[in-house]
């Protein structure tokens, strides 16, 4: 199997439906001719045509709006938003609209588009070039949001998304694009070629939403993480010696609860990572799901870690990016509590 | 059920689906000639009072006052003094060395972005001169040329550049997203076209209070798109606020060509038509022109005349950021062969034809400028470039409110600052 890296992944699972599907397109800001800023529509406009792959407008309410008049009439829109913190222009659309419309009109109408964006940190971006909003789709019912954490899942689940039959809110975590990341900033960086995640199949194949994914078995603890989280929580179990299984949720709706509950209850600590800041984000939703569910298999209170609850700042990026020196101290408290 | 069947059978023809595309490619020969380039001074000048639909040619011409020999021409002279006009040229030539100096800065690993003025030093340059110290602008980011007329520190720039110890927006910001609210220069965010209508909030509130101060907003030609242009545009005429609203049409929005916003079917300035304000197309890389059409339009605002809409028209000569490289969608010499030249040689050319400036002058200001941003740069790069120096990581944590509620108190103390 080839080795690709998550910009090419990204690219042949689009590839592949435009080649196969002739009513899904790709548009978006500097998608066309030039292939996105980060060059993951490179090239598909010049071998699927101009009306397959083209630029849009600086709009992203503009643009998540036509894409939903387009899968209303029965095409499968794929859009990019540039960077997801610009996907709040286009946020009223997303949930007062995409979200809604099958239930609205009865199942009349409905809109099974693909929102694409990449998102997270540790590019030094600033404020308005890191941001995770996860945790706002996630509270709107009608909405799906999918990250991947590698290659392999990036095409995989980016094929299941443009094949659904409801708007999916696709993040990608773009410190991933090239190689895995750590959270070790000052180490030298590893590609994915390097990576068992990055052989890449050539053709179709998806992998389905709502299925978390084992990336590591282990006895006394469970992680639970996403996107670049995943491979943070990797380097902070190695390095804390701790025994902890590592789930990578790769869809947060939907969720694969039944995983979750599987691994909590068989270590009985949880330690929940994300990169987007910790007030209200999606680990909140997930200590109150395995609260509900394991209550009485848990011998620790459950552990957050995350962004802390400020904008995310220039100068400041690996003070505020959750690395693994964060995560195994969390592992620690975990594991060391007594009831 | 009848008509429904018989519209199925129909033998109209197939609807095709459009897509814009610019003139040329990389690998092709420029091609600027949709581009009409009319006589400097052969566009009226209307009085600032004179009603909106009386002035509904004006943004489908092109207010110039510079001719081809550096002469000042027509009723939009703003007719300014020599020393204007030396203070203008000297903020244009600062910010192009300062931009072409950070440029490499970034290029050395000492910032982690930057983006270049080159081309479009005209319009702040001009309009930080035109204005009033009191009104507030609310700049796009490629508007150094006003600080830069407003004698901005090079080294309060350098630093917020270079995120140190002393970047005067304590490491939050990106570099060049600055706000210097003495300067009259609002806080840059990320989100493009989010602050158009703050210009005309600001503007309102200065009519709400009974002030003398107005607001003046920019946004890109490809930013015209976004929602928050056509809201702005609708509070200012309903609300008659003293604002200049202005488009910087410089041809390109990253690797999307001005066609993607709507300039193959209209002008930008005659986006104005549909909000019943009046429309300017301004020559944007004409210092004179751009002093004139902002002054007009600052009289209008100030004697309650009400919102101007102002296009300027200009080319971004350099990539769109650090991050870009244009040859990869456009033409690689189109730069240079654009019709409306470069913003400073036609100043210059004009002091020089007036008698007022010299190459040797020029020389000397190059030199003379050139060695106060060394200066401020060597200054800056002792305190620290990225990653050497930062503020202390207790600033992270300051500003998210004006007080601090225990989220905040607790996850700095378990950061340790
Ligand atoms: C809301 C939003 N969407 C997308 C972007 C990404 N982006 C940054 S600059 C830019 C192009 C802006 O073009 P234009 O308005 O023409 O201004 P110019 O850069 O040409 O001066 C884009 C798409 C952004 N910063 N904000």
């Amino acid at each position: 199997m080839p080795a690709m890296n998550m910009i090419q992944a990204l690219n042949s699972a689009l590839d592949i439906k435009l080649g196969s599907d002739p009513d899904t397109l790709v548009f978006g800001e500097d998608v066309g001719y030039f292939g996105g800023v980060f060059r993951v529509t490179e090239g598909l406009q010049k071998k699927h045509g101009l009306s397959r792959c083209f630029d849009s407008p600086i709009s992203e309410g503009g643009i998540v709006a036509t894409a939903i008049g387009m899968g209303a009439y029965g095409l499968r829109p794929i859009v990019e938003i540039q960077f997801a913190d610009y996907i709040l222009p286009a946020y009223d659309q997303l949930v007062s609209e995409a979200a809604r419309l099958r239930y609205r009109s009865n199942g009349e109408f409905w809109c099974p588009i693909t929102v694409r964006s990449p998102y997270g940190g540790g590019i030094f971006g600033g404020q308005t070039h890191s941001q995770s909003p996860e945790a706002i789709f996630a509270h709107v019912t009608g909405l799906k949001t999918v990250i991947p954490s590698n290659p392999y899942d990036a095409k995989g689940l980016l094929l299941a998304a443009i094949e659904e039959y409801d708007p999916v809110i696709f993040l990608e975590p773009k410190r991933l694009y090239n190689g895995p990341f750590d959270g070790h900033h000052d180490k030298p960086l590893t590609t994915w070629a390097e990576h068992k995640l990055g052989e890449v199949p050539a053709g179709h194949y998806t992998v389905p939403l709502g299925s978390a994914s084992v990336m590591r078995e282990g006895r006394e603890a469970t992680v639970l993480a996403y996107g670049t989280m995943v491979h943070v929580c990797n380097a902070a179990i190695a390095e804390s010696g701790i025994d902890a299984e590592l789930i990578d949720l790769r869809s947060i709706v939907p969720l694969d609860i039944d995983a979750i509950v599987k691994s909590v209850k068989k270590t009985g600590r949880c330690v929940i990572v994300h990169e987007a800041s910790r007030f209200g984000g999606f680990g909140g939703e997930l200590s109150a799901l395995i609260q509900e569910r394991c209550f009485y298999h848990l011998r620790a209170p459950i552990e957050r870690v995350a962004g802390w609850d400020t904008p995310y700042p220039h100068a400041f990026e690996w003070d505020y990016f959750p690395g693994p020196v964060r995560v195994a101290k969390a592992l620690k408290r975990c594991v060391e509590a007594v009831a | 059920m009848d008509t429904v069947a018989r519209r199925d059978k129909s033998n109209r023809p197939a609807l095709s689906f459009y897509v814009p595309e610019p003139p040329a490619r990389p690998g092709q020969p420029v091609d600027f000639s949709h581009i009409e380039v009319p006589e400097a001074g052969a566009v009226r000048c209307p009085d600032i009072s004179e009603p909106e639909r009386d002035m509904r040619d004006l943004p489908y011409g092109l207010i110039r006052v510079l001719d081809e020999k550096g002469r000042a021409v027509g009723p939009w002279d703003p007719r300014l003094d020599p020393d204007t006009l030396r203070a203008g040229l000297t903020a244009m030539l600062k910010t192009r060395l300062f931009d072409e100096r950070m440029f490499r800065a970034h290029r050395q690993g000492k910032t982690s972005f930057y983006m270049k003025s080159l081309g479009e030093e005209a319009i702040g340059a001009a309009q930080a001169l035109a204005l009033d110290l009191g009104d507030m602008n609310f700049p796009t980011y490629r508007m150094l040329s006003w600080l830069m007329a407003r004698n901005y520190p090079l080294i309060d720039l350098c630093n917020q550049i270079y995120s140190n110890e002393r970047d005067p927006l304590r490491g939050r910001q990106l570099p060049i997203l600055y706000s210097a609210r003495d300067y009259g220069f609002y806080s840059l965010s990320g989100n493009v076209g989010s602050r158009f209508g703050h210009a005309v909030g600001w503007a309102m509130a200065s009519a709400f209070k009974s002030d003398d101060k107005i607001a003046i907003g920019h946004v890109g030609d490809g930013t015209t798109a976004e929602g928050d242009f056509h809201e702005a545009l609708t509070f200012a005429a309903v609300y008659k606020a003293p604002v200049i609203l202005c488009v910087e049409n410089n041809q390109w929005a990253i690797s999307s060509f001005s066609g993607i916003a709507g300039a193959g079917e209209t002008t930008f300035a005659a986006k104005a038509i549909a909000y019943g304000i009046p429309g300017l197309r301004v020559d944007g890389n004409d210092f004179l022109a751009v002093y004139a059409a902002t002054l007009w339009a600052a009289d209008r605002a100030r004697t309650n005349h009400g919102p101007t809409l102002i296009e300027f028209f200009t080319y971004r000569a350099a990539g769109h950021s650090t991050s870009d490289d244009p040859t990869r969608y456009r033409p690689e010499d189109e730069a240079s062969k654009w019709p409306l030249g470069d913003p400073l040689e036609r100043l210059k050319a004009h002091l020089i034809a007036i008698g007022e400036w010299s190459e040797e002058q020029h020389e000397a200001l190059i030199a003379e400028l050139t060695a106060d941003i060394k200066s401020a740069v060597k200054q800056a790069e002792a305190i620290g470039t990225l990653g050497q120096s930062k503020p202390n990581p207790r600033e992270m944590f300051e500003d998210v409110f004006a007080h601090p509620d225990w989220r905040i108190r607790e996850q700095r103390r378990e950061a340790g600052v």
